[in-house]
């Protein structure tokens, strides 16, 4: 192809005799949006450090603009144009916009830093791409969304050729992802060629023109995204068919006793008024736009945040939840939104992150039976299909999905009848996602109850039998799945005051 | 990638692995600084070589074990040292007042349980960084000793008396004895470290300590009393530390008020050169023990070819910046 401005050929990476990439492919062109899609652990990752020189290939030729190359560095492959927006930004969080953007290649007179120049540089950077920030501003005092933009920023500020984004959009709310397709956007007529790497199926429609599908660290195929449909897309890239139908009717049976009963929850200024009732063997979906102070709800309800108001009551009887050992106490589990953070501990083993809440029934006296422990473990492995090499493998080397798994997993040995689960499929690919669908429903018919906490609306208009739907800290709609829809959803999270 | 885990690593990176994980380096660096005095000292190996490595291990060796929990928290004690000669002086100047001797004795080791609970309530309850508040409290434990004693330095009963009985703890030391005597206070700190190295491996305070070290908060919203383990953690810092003050008395029978700035450091030294990582959640007993064994060999060896003891001190430098870029080689190679 005459007009790519790259060509990855037949890579391979081995990790310790592990492959990780077996002759993976990629061809860009200039002024495109690329899709770069797969499961996790597909291989896409890998792909990209090899490309942005932090990794070095096995085998296989890089073409860049017609020449073959070679990085041995991240440094060289930026010389070359290539840079990549991380999930995490790299951002220090303490210095002005300009100053972030201008790290290492500070304007100076003389030997002083120059940061009227920096400023004045960063305004007309920002002008450019039509951002409207201030460059001295503090970045901390900036949203994720924005501070994002300015990431974006840096990376043409240094003559880019090729950005990569890795899924951009997971941290950002609604109109600051327009924002983000609008810069797309300028890139795009500016002839930069951009890897964009995401989940979410919508957007790959919306913005990207070829996807380019990998599944176990191989190259599947290259399609348009124009003429392909969603289902195409995941079939490439699980080799199986997913359906992602909403539920039409409730599967909650009219009289099921409330077992969980929340009144007038107040917590700090993100839980502003919030009632609800959760009946047997129910999954409540929670709704609304980034920052409805939906994840503070599900925190002051499980004891992690402080509580100013309301009352709690678990199967009619009020309970006192001061910290997440009386939540535990009283059979509520909560599921983390941030894995890794809040869900695992990276460095111990799939058995101790496991049997953490439930130690005391592995006990033979006063110490821990690690054989039976192991076996529990074993079975929830079978139990759950987590694909790990055995209980005492480390988290650290599992894949989101598969970690996801084992915070459920430990809360299953707990034998919690509440479950909260805080966007359980989170950064998690598409293969798994069902697997997870799968098991809330299982566990929802063996009479356990979930409230799921979703900005994913197929999600919610897939698993709920009802939906809370929340804005700025209060309930602002409780929709039966029966006549739930889009529509109503989003006109009810946002519904301000 | 997922798939390709379940497959058996290599022998050949298995070893690999077996040679990146500090406590090994650190045990093969131990056996080969052993063997290199025995080959290259005058008179190294002997009966009163030995017994003098091992006298010189068990007081840094019971802060270390100390250490070792709060360092697995995450934390870090900098108040050991003076925590151990503060015990110990308020210890003594009872018995120089003419209290019993062993409740006295006692109190030595109570006393640093409750300088344990203060950093722990300082760390744990009221948020303090673990640094700054340990290094109020050794400036607390430092100064208090210095007042209660009126700086006069403490001696404490000799040997041959009956009230001195309690050196036997630590040592025993007669005529029928050989030459150096009996380290009891070695056999003493070996139990202690096996039954710790169990507490912290095998039950289920251990297991909370390990795991909030390695990520406090998910171990918190897994319905664990963080705060009560992790105060567990400086607690048990401290009964070593007090613990450490009695043996101390014991060998050395006196003790200045204003000393025992540096020990919490080799404490600190020993526990990080035995694999227990800074950032909390890894670490074990065992390494500590070889970690505070190669700094009294190096100590105990040195004059032996003919460098004197201070060198133990670069020597021991040197040995720690190797340990740690072992585990950061390690980690790095794990990351990528």
């Amino acid at each position: 192809m005459s007009d790519s401005i790259l060509v990855m050929r037949d890579i391979d990476k081995a990790f310790a005799g592990v492959p990780a990439l077996r002759k993976a492919c990629l061809d860009l062109r200039a002024g495109e949006v690329h899709a770069l899609m797969g499961e996790n652990g597909a291989g896409k990752s890998t792909l990209m450090k090899i490309l942005t020189g932090i990794y070095y290939r096995d085998a296989g030729t890089i073409i860049l603009g017609g020449q073959p190359v070679v990085f041995l560095n991240p440094r060289e492959a930026q010389d070359a144009g290539i840079v990549i927006v991380h999930q995490e930004l790299n951002l220090m969080p303490h210095l002005s916009v300009a100053q972030n953007i201008y790290i290492g290649r500070e304007r100076m007179r003389g030997k002083i830093i120059d940061d009227r120049q920096m400023i004045l540089d960063a305004r007309k950077l920002f002008q450019h791409l039509n951002i409207d920030i201030n460059p001295a501003s503090t970045m901390s005092d900036l949203t994720v969304g924005r501070q994002q933009m300015c990431e974006i920023a840096k990376a043409i500020s240094t003559d880019a050729r090729i950005i990569v984004f890795d899924e951009p959009t997971a941290a950002l709310t609604e109109s600051e992802v327009n924002e983000l397709f609008k810069i797309i956007g300028e890139l795009r007529r500016k002839d930069i060629g951009i890897i964009y790497i995401s989940h979410r199926m919508d957007e790959i429609k919306r913005i990207t023109d070829r996807v380019t599908v990998m599944r176990d660290g191989e190259y599947v195929g290259t399609v348009d995204s124009a003429s392909s449909s969603k289902d195409d897309i995941v079939k490439m890239m699980v080799g199986r068919v997913v359906y992602e139908e909403p539920k039409t009717k409730s599967s909650v049976p009219p009289d099921a006793p409330v077992v969980l009963r929340v009144e007038g929850l107040k917590a700090g200024r993100m839980v502003k008024d919030v009632s609800f009732s959760l009946h047997r063997g129910e999954i409540l979906g929670v709704a609304g736009l980034m920052g409805a102070g939906r994840t503070e709800m599900a925190r002051a309800i499980f004891g992690a945040d402080r509580r100013d108001a309301g009352t709690i009551y678990v199967n009619n009887q009020k309970v006192n939840i001061r910290s997440p050992k009386d939540a535990v106490a009283a059979g509520i589990s909560y599921l983390s939104e941030d894995r890794k953070r809040y869900g695992v501990m990276v460095e111990m083993d799939v058995t101790e992150n496991t049997t953490l809440p439930t130690l005391s029934n592995f006990q033979t006296g006063i110490f821990i039976n690690n054989a039976k422990e192991r076996a529990s473990v074993r079975e929830y492995i079978s139990r759950l299909s987590i694909k790990t090499p055995s209980e005492r493998q480390q988290v650290r080397k599992l894949s989101g999905g598969n970690q996801q798994k084992i915070v459920i997993a430990k809360w299953l040995i707990r034998d919690s009848q509440i479950l909260i689960f805080d966007e359980p499929t989170r950064g998690i690919d598409v293969g798994a996602k069902a697997e997870i669908y799968e098991l809330m429903n299982r566990l929802v018919r063996q009479g356990k109850s979930i409230v799921m906490i979703s900005s994913e609306l197929s999600e919610i208009l897939r698993m709920s039998d009802r939906i809370l739907v929340m804005c700025e800290g209060r309930k602002t709609a409780e929709i039966s799945i029966d006549v739930a829809n889009q529509e109503d959803i989003m006109h009810a999270a946002m519904l301000r005051e | 990638m997922s798939r390709n885990l379940t497959q058996q690593p290599a022998p050949a990176t298995r070893l690999k692995r077996l040679f990146s994980n500090q406590r090994t380096v650190a045990l093969l660096a131990l056996v080969f600084l052993f063997v290199f005095f025995c080959l290259a000292g005058n008179n190294f190996a002997t009966y009163t070589t030995f017994v003098s490595i091992l006298d010189s291990s068990y007081y840094i060796g019971f802060l270390a074990i100390g250490t070792t929990f709060i360092i697995i928290t995450g934390g870090i004690d900098l108040s050991s040292g003076t925590v151990m000669v503060c015990c110990a002086l308020i210890s003594g100047t009872l018995i120089k007042m003419g209290y019993p001797v062993w409740p006295s004795l006692a109190l030595c080791i109570v006393l640093g349980g409750v300088f344990g609970s203060l950093n722990g309530f300082m760390v744990a309850v009221m948020g303090l960084p673990a640094f700054i508040a340990t290094l109020g409290t050794m400036m607390i434990s430092r100064g208090l000793g210095s007042i209660i004693t009126a700086t006069a330095s403490v001696t404490f009963p000799q040997r041959r008396t009956p009230e001195g009985a309690f050196r036997n703890i630590f040592k025993i030391l007669s005529a029928d004895t050989p030459t150096g005597g009996y380290p009891t206070g070695f056999i003493l700190f070996i139990i202690l470290a096996i039954i710790f190295g169990i507490i912290l491996g095998k039950t289920r305070p251990g297991r909370y300590i390990m795991s909030l070290g390695s990520n406090k908060e998910a171990t918190r919203l897994s319905g664990i009393d963080t705060v009560r383990w992790e105060m567990l953690a400086y607690i048990i810092g401290g009964l070593f530390a007090g613990l450490a003050g009695l043996s101390y008395a014991a060998t050395y029978s006196t003790v200045l008020p204003g000393t025992g700035n540096g020990f919490e450091l080799d404490a600190i030294a020993g526990t990080v050169i035995g694999g227990t990582s800074l950032s909390g959640g890894l670490g074990s007993i065992s390494g500590t023990i070889i970690g505070v064994f190669i700094m009294s060999v190096l100590k105990t060896g040195l004059p032996f070819v003919g460098l004197q003891p201070h060198y133990q001190l670069l020597f021991t430098g040197i040995v720690l910046v190797i340990a740690v870029f072992v585990d950061v080689l390690n980690r790095r190679r794990q990351r990528t």
